[in-house]
């Protein structure tokens, strides 16, 4: 029998990490890093960190760290790029970091056509004050300060970031993966790929990866991917949302993600996938 | 050292060469008057001399670029007046609690802004060294003094410029100078390249470590950062002082205001008035000793500073009630808001400095709000 | 359960599983299950029953990395998924 999957991804530090049980952020991590590991680019990454429950992977991720504070990442990243610009420089940002905190960090950074990649956590809640309402917070969800449900006239309408950095001419690569099952896992691995690749190339790209948070949710762990595809995933639409500059139609991304969903079942059905 | 000749500059000019014959490789900043000309010049030449200059779209951005270049190992600057500058400190809380050398100019409004430079206005227990030029002469070699304790002490250093500093010209010799004293390694910037290996880096405010190595932990790091404030004040004071042997009034200020004081003091001396001057170069760390011993012999303190009264807590301080201590001057705008105003005028210091000195009452603060 | 003979398997760090149980229904032959017993954490964890294919999917949706995964060599890598 032969390995084709290891435990923890080599970039780690750790075999075991502070989350929480089925959190979605771990997954996500494992995608960034194996695509860093299989691309080559482990001696020229550097990570800007963004505060949530993911800064602990700061002190773990065996990758050079600038730690920043909330929101402001992407700019920090862009000091860093600027002084090498031979390095690949990614933010790792929760939406409560980069989506309150930080928008117009992220927006300016894109409109610049930065040459680094920014990653976002996307759970729709800020799971490290213990579960409270985000930008992205989906309308009806429940949080901490909207016990009632997330009410658009009340609390507004969430930001779709993914589509909002999309229609910006310096963006070069824009997708939204999630981590709620096997194949979007793998699907969300190659988008990483793609946005290192789209930054060697000279240009800003995007990933933002829709993650469980059951915790910050208040169900249970096994109804985590479940809830993220009926609530966040409705209105956060999956997909390569504007690839090689050309912005993909809603229409086009379900269709997509319908075929891709069924191309990952016959492979698992056949016997496994690449991980 | 490298002369390049004495060559008449605009103060922005001459602050943006220094800190290039420092070896400034980045410089992010946001217009506003008048630290605007300051970015101009980094604009118009780091990419010329290999470096980088962003006009951020926003303080906020501008801070965030220049903590991403300092966690490289390059020198770095960034800048703005003291409004700007308020929507830096959280950001400059963190990069000094990481301990990257920033250089942060404040080409301020007045002197509106000596609690903010000497206090800050961010979280956390930390100080910024705070050097106080009072001319663009000496604005050039602070600049330069600047980079290296910002690098010597692993500490933002705080440049405090103002309009006048700013906008006015003066002939000046941007030569690099030449620091004797060794700087420690750079071992902490990041890089890229220890990926994998283990051993990669972390900059952080926490002082936490990568898993794996030594880590001080929160608390450990706070203390050795208070450690090093200590050793700061211990090591760094500057200070100027002028006639205070026999002095029975001591008038402190600083800046632009401090080279007007020297003027009227070395002018009065000349007429037979006992008045001497303290001159802080470093607003922190503050020469509380130069203004204790100055004060030990003296009748009375007068503190001439362009705000309501701000430096005058610090020398109260350091004179600790052996003499009265008066401030001087006063809020002085000109009518526009960003320059030095009306209280500038070495007539009007003059007199009030003789006032103070006869038991007089100070005159009345000229109105200027007729420029409105 | 099934029947069918294993053309792969896993290896399961129970100590440093934390009971998500994703990894249950993202099984495509169906066999894992939580154990009845308790780690030292105190949580359930998954256990391999006879069938497993080698596929990943366990691996892919577990946060807490506790699957390392073999597969029988095949020629060529018959459904990767692109």
């Amino acid at each position: 029998m032969k390995l084709v999957g290891q435990q923890k991804p080599e970039l780690l530090l750790t075999e075991t990490h502070h989350m929480c049980p089925g959190c979605g952020e771990p997954l996500a991590l494992r995608g960034y890093l194996e695509a860093i590991q299989e691309l080559g680019l482990s001696q020229r990454a550097i990570a800007v960190a963004g505060i949530g429950c993911y800064t602990s992977f700061s002190m773990t991720t065996d990758v050079d760290l600038v730690q920043a504070l909330h929101g402001r990442a992407p700019s920090v990243a862009t000091g860093v790029k600027r002084m090498l610009p031979d390095s690949i420089v990614f933010t790792v940002q929760g939406d409560g970091d980069m989506v309150n905190e930080g928008l117009q960090e992220v927006l300016h950074t894109a409109a610049r056509g930065e040459a680094v990649t920014c990653i976002l956590l996307n759970n729709g809640v800020f799971g490290e004050t213990g579960g409270h309402m985000t930008a992205t917070s989906v309308i009806g969800q429940r949080t901490k300060n909207t016990l009632d449900g997330r009410d658009a006239d009340y609390h507004g309408y969430p930001i779709l970031i993914g589509d909002l950095l999309a229609q910006l001419q310096g963006a070069a690569y824009v997708a939204r993966g999630s981590v709620h099952n096997a194949g979007a896992v793998a699907r969300t691995k190659r988008m990483f790929k793609r946005a290192f690749q789209t930054q060697m190339d000279g240009g800003f790209s995007f990933v933002e990866v829709l993650t469980m948070c059951p915790t910050g949710w208040f169900i249970p762990t096994s109804e985590g991917p479940d809830y993220m595809s009926a609530t966040l995933g409705e209105v956060h639409i999956m997909g390569e949302l504007k690839v090689d500059g050309v912005v993909k139609s809603t229409d086009e991304l379900h269709e997509e993600n319908v075929r891709k969903a069924a191309e990952m079942e016959q492979a698992l059905a056949r016997g496994g996938i690449d991980t | 050292m490298s002369s390049t000749g004495m060559k008449l500059m605009e103060g922005s000019e001459a602050m943006a060469e220094a800190s290039i014959a420092a070896g400034c490789k980045f410089f992010a900043g946001y217009p506003m008057t008048p630290f605007t000309e300051l970015l101009e010049h980094f604009a118009k030449r780091l990419p010329e001399e290999g470096g980088v200059c962003i006009n951020a779209e926003s303080e906020l951005e501008a801070a965030g670029m220049v903590w991403g270049a300092l966690s490289t190992g390059a020198r770095a600057a960034t800048g703005s007046t003291g409004q700007g500058l308020s929507l830096m400190q959280e950001t400059f809380s963190e990069i000094t609690l990481a301990e990257l050398p920033l250089v942060i100019f404040n080409m301020a409004r007045g002197q509106q802004d000596y609690y903010q430079s000497t206090r800050g206005g961010g979280h956390g227990d930390y100080r910024h060294i705070v050097l106080a030029p009072m001319d663009i002469g000496e604005a050039v070699q602070l600049t330069q003094l600047a980079f290296h304790l910002a690098d010597k002490w692993r500490n933002p250093v705080l440049v405090y410029g103002d309009y006048l500093i700013a906008h006015i010209q003066e002939a000046v010799d941007i030569a690099r100078v030449d620091f004797d004293e060794p700087l420690p390694a750079k071992d902490w910037a990041v890089d890229g390249s220890l990926g994998g290996s283990g051993r990669s880096r972390l900059v952080s405010s926490l002082g936490f470590a990568k898993a794996g190595q030594p880590s001080p932990g929160i608390e450990r790091h706070l203390r050795a950062m208070a450690e090093k404030f200590a050793a700061i004040e211990a090591s760094e004071i500057r200070v100027e002082t002028g006639g205070l042997d026999d002095a029975e009034t001591v008038i402190v200020a600083f800046g632009s205001p401090g080279k007007f004081v020297r003027y009227v003091v070395a002018q009065l001396r000349a007429e037979g008035e006992k008045i001497g001057y303290v001159r802080p170069i470093t607003l922190w760390p503050f020469p509380y000793e130069t203004i204790a011993a100055a004060a030990e012999g003296a009748e009375r303190v007068g503190v001439f500073e362009l705000c309501a009264g701000q430096m005058i807590d610090d020398v109260r301080l350091g004179v600790l009630g052996r003499a009265p201590v008066t401030g001087i001057g006063g809020i002085s705008t000109d009518g526009s808001g960003f320059g030095v105003g009306p209280l500038l005028d070495a007539e009007l210091i003059r007199e009030r400095v003789l006032a103070l000195h006869r038991g007089a009452p100070l005159p009345p603060l000229p109105d200027n709000e007729r420029m409105l | 359960m099934s029947t069918v003979k294993s053309k792969g398997t896993v290896t399961i760090a129970v100590e440093t599983c934390k009971g998500c149980e994703l990894c249950i229904p993202a099984c495509p032959p169906a066999v894992l299950t939580m154990s009845s017993t308790v780690n030292h954490l105190g949580y359930h964890y998954p256990e391999l029953a006879d069938g497993c294919t080698g596929c990943a999917a366990c691996l892919l949706i577990c946060p807490d990395f506790v699957f390392e995964v073999f597969r029988e060599a095949r020629s060529p890598a018959a459904g990767a998924a692109t």
